[in-house]
């Protein structure tokens, strides 16, 4: 073994740089840790504040004062001293087989850059990798034309571009309205919204109301939804969804009541609310567990956001659905936990400086539980009829899940084996959760009974060229991250 | 599917790998009632997830005549399970890059020839770029076993236990065991999840935990448990049909009907095998991209999905456990398989079966003695 290079030898390693990533960085950088941002765009901000240093809608309006806020925490990174490599694509996190001898066992980090990939070695790492959409598996969801709402909103965000032609909107949650409402100041064209929360939800919700009643985002929140309703066609109680083309898509055909419906579209976006990207934490070797009512696998964290794997913590909707502020406050709180692990502050130190962290953490995630009630998915979204697929990598159906279950297939796992479901490039994140809907269903079993897949590394692609080049001495590592 | 109190098993059977499995098989196909004990779930470990080369090519001496006779049973292995397993016979090759290389795979064809043994033979050049056309330009020859191929594991493993159980065999998944002990011609087994279960007979095929089992009944065994590497590209076109190997260093290489490709070659992560867990070890992952990088110019711009690590039991000389216990009646073991089992997992339920009921079998045990460890 070379000696260590400093340039590659951080004490904290963050991956991503949404809210929870770029507070984490920068508390921890400017208590004195060396740390590295690691994020796969070219700009900091995640998916929330996705390019909001370099965004073409220059119109304040259009995304809202929530986005800009993004643009706020970008000077205490600046300041901090952290080291930020954009671009940069996190493949693997792991403990090396040895340990370094100094108290902590070392985690090695794989990841590429400009087409290179190198192994970089820390002491502790914080996951940021945020939130996905949760996949929304309807009749006719691979067509051409259409797509995922969150995809869309990027598209927004990163190049101003927004859908031409009939375009139609269809889910549930709030990020539904948001990006509606981004569409309506940016003066593109929603024919309809169709809105797939199920009627039920709204008793189950009721008795949480008073709660939400209190949430920040109440106010704005309303404001937009009044918004949207005044200007566009909302169109409620839709029971069943199905897209129609051939070769792309010509029509949404939706139910209402008991009716069919029809109309004619270009383009369908689809939503149905985020849940946590854990591919990084699952593949690192995080526990984790069913959250029944976000309806999600979520990695199991204590109060500071550590994980089952020792010097790896998690912060932000990667960890479960709490949204930007709170992601924010959660990277803070992961920071403070992960100084003190490297002995940079002591307990008490770490314990004070959390206090208002805590309160503003706290209020972030008030009236969390109503939206959480009122936009669970309706079931027949969640595990869809037998002729839809459900793994669009490898085109496998709902019903060819069910037929491997009577199989004796008992969970998502056995079903790769079974079905080569969830064993495509995409590794699961399309199918994930609905594999273990269905599976669960049919078995007559909890969610958390069926399990998850079990990820594996390279968590994202990366090519062949890149592992047979692995740098191995620091000297390599130079040639290839020079920057 | 499990075990009900009426059903008294005549031999249990404590793992439900391939080996289980087919120990399992053999048994029911001779009127014998089976109960396979199985941990966590069948094919969960090392049956479920090995590269699934069905390979005879540059085996261990010892291990010849029973790869042989078990490349036999492939050939015809839809008759013995109903399925053809995704087996297919396109060859494995042993590529050798130098003419050194070369020499060493002469010797071991004329050392096999000696023994009476005919199925490798050495090709040059322009054999192997025909067997082989994107192989790298400096490649000299090749061993060569044609009638080698790859199987999958999973289907492998289950078409085995289905047909067991369509001849009587009861599986119970979910609980290890946990105590083993002989009593008035009985063995009684425990199982964590509460199980109690009695035969006269028992069979040791619990894998990368086999030696706990036969340190129940005091013969330690110096097992290491190992965690054997591989990864798979995305899709890419048809360009491969043999299992590829090297002479020089450790390959595994293959292409699915699907066009994925499947690369291996035993480089080691690290295993726990009390958390069912490996951890992988990217700079030896990145040692068999580089002798794919070298052997396969064609496959640099391939794209890695997925990786991972299998448990598996390997013994220090690089053969298995298989036969009676040394040191109780009415135990016999099947393990130790060193990351080449799965060849070998139809022929050695055979000899198993044949021990159980025979007493003894017509293929070569004896270098697989568990005696061979004892102090």
């Amino acid at each position: 073994m070379s000696a260590p290079n400093p340039k590659f030898d951080f004490d904290i390693a963050v991956v991503g740089s949404g809210p929870a990533g770029l507070a984490a960085a920068a508390l921890a950088a400017s208590k004195g840790a060396s740390v590295v941002l690691l994020d796969e765009q070219a700009e900091p901000g995640g998916q929330i504040y996705r390019a909001v240093t370099e965004t073409p809608v220059r119109d304040r309006k259009v995304l809202g004062p929530d986005y800009w806020h993004g643009a706020e925490l970008l000077g205490p990174l600046r300041d901090s001293g952290a080291v930020h490599w954009p671009g940069t694509t996190v493949w693997s996190v792991a403990r090396p087989r040895e340990d370094a001898g100094d108290g902590h066992r070392p985690i090695q980090i794989g990841l590429s850059r400009n087409g290179s990939a190198a192994m970089l070695t820390v002491r502790h790492v914080i996951l940021a990798t945020g939130a996905l959409e949760r996949p929304f598996p309807i009749p006719g969801w691979t067509l051409p034309g259409v797509l995922g709402a969150g995809a869309a909103q990027v598209l927004l965000k990163t190049s101003g571009l927004v859908p031409s032609g009939a375009t139609v909107m269809a889910g549930s949650g709030p990020l539904l309205w948001l990006l509606a409402w981004q569409y309506l100041q940016a003066g593109a064209r929603i024919d309809a919204i169709l809105d797939t929360t199920p009627k039920q939800n709204w008793r189950a919700a009721l008795p949480l109301l008073p709660g939400f009643l209190r949430s920040p985002y109440l106010g704005k929140g309303m404001k937009l939804m009044l918004d949207v309703r005044r200007k566009l066609t909302v169109i409620g109680n839709v029971t069943a969804l199905r897209a129609e083309g051939d070769g792309a898509l010509k029509s949404v055909v939706y139910t209402r009541n008991g009716t069919e419906h029809r109309l004619p579209a270009d383009t369908l976006l689809l939503h149905q609310g985020v849940i946590p990207n854990l591919n990084l934490a699952n593949a690192t070797g995080c526990a984790q567990r069913w959250d029944g009512q976000q309806r999600c696998w979520r990695p199991t964290t204590d109060d500071w956001g550590a994980t089952s794997v020792e010097g790896v913590s998690l912060a932000g909707d990667g960890a479960g659905i709490g949204g930007a502020r709170a992601a924010e406050e959660a990277g803070r709180l992961a920071a403070l936990d992960a100084l003190h692990r490297l002995g940079r502050i002591g307990r008490e130190q770490r314990d004070q400086s959390a206090v208002p962290v805590r309160t503003a953490l706290d209020r972030a995630l008030t009236g969390r539980a109503f939206l959480d009630t009122l936009y669970t998915p309706a079931e027949a979204f969640r595990v869809p009829a037998d002729d839809t697929i459900v793994c669009r990598c490898e085109e496998i159906t709902a019903g060819a899940v069910r037929e491997a279950v009577r199989l004796g297939c008992s969970g998502p796992n056995q079903a790769k084996s079974f079905l080569r479901c969830g064993m495509g490039p995409c590794q699961g994140r399309l199918c994930g959760p609905t594999v273990t809907e269905v599976i669960a269903a049919e078995r007559g079993v909890s969610p958390a009974e069926v399990g998850y897949y079990r990820l594996r590394p390279p968590v994202k692609p990366i090519t062949l060229a890149e592992l047979a080049a692995l740098p191995k001495t620091a000297a390599d590592i130079d040639a290839v991250f020079k920057h | 599917m499990t075990a009900t109190a009426s059903f008294r098993p005549d031999v249990i059977v404590i793992g439900g790998g391939l080996h289980g499995c087919s120990a399992a098989l053999h048994l029911s196909m001779r009127g014998v009632r089976v109960l396979v004990l199985e941990k966590d779930h069948v094919a969960r470990h090392a049956s479920g997830v090995n590269a699934g080369g069905v390979r005879q090519l540059g085996r261990h001496v010892a291990e010849v005549p029973l790869s042989v006779a078990s490349m036999a049973l492939w050939h015809r292995i839809r008759e013995l399970v109903d399925d053809d397993c995704g087996f297919e016979s396109h060859g494995q090759i042993k590529v050798a890059e130098s003419e050194a290389e070369l020499e060493t795979v002469r010797a071991r064809v004329a050392e096999l020839t000696a023994l009476g043994f005919t199925h490798e033979e050495v090709v040059g050049q322009d054999e192997l770029r025909a067997l082989v056309p994107a192989i790298a330009d400096h490649c000299v020859g090749a061993l060569v076993s044609r009638g080698d191929g790859a199987a999958i594991p999973f289907r492998t493993t289950f078409a085995f236990r289905r047909k067991a159980i369509s001849l009587g065999a009861r599986f119970q998944e979910g609980g290890a065991v946990t105590r083993l002990v002989r009593k008035n011609n009985l063995w009684t087994v425990e199982t964590a999840d509460g199980g109690v279960h009695e035969a006269p007979v028992v069979v040791n095929a619990a894998g990368a935990w086999a030696d706990r089992i036969a340190a129940q009944v005091g013969e330690p065994v110096p097992l290491e448990v190992i965690a054997p590497m591989l990864m798979i590209t995305a899709r890419v076109a048809p360009f491969i049909r043999p299992v590829v190997g090297a002479t020089g260093r450790t390959l595994s290489f293959k292409q699915f009907p699907n066009g994925t490709v499947l690369i291996g070659g035993g480089l080691l992560g690290r295993a726990v095998r009390d958390e069912n867990r490996t951890e992988l070890d990217f700079s030896q992952v990145s040692v068999n991209a580089r002798t794919v990088w070298d052997l396969f110019p064609c496959m640099r711009g391939a794209t890695i999905v997925r990786s991972w690590a299998g448990i598996e039991a390997r013994m220090p000389d690089q053969i298995p456990v298989i036969g009676p216990s040394g040191t109780e009646p009415d135990l016999y073991h099947s393990f130790g398989f060193s990351a080449h089992g799965f060849q070998l997992g139809p022929i050695v339920g055979r000899i198993t079966a044949d021990l159980i009921t025979g007493g003894s079998t017509d293929l070569p045990i004896a270098p697989f003695s568990i005696g061979r460890f004892a102090a």
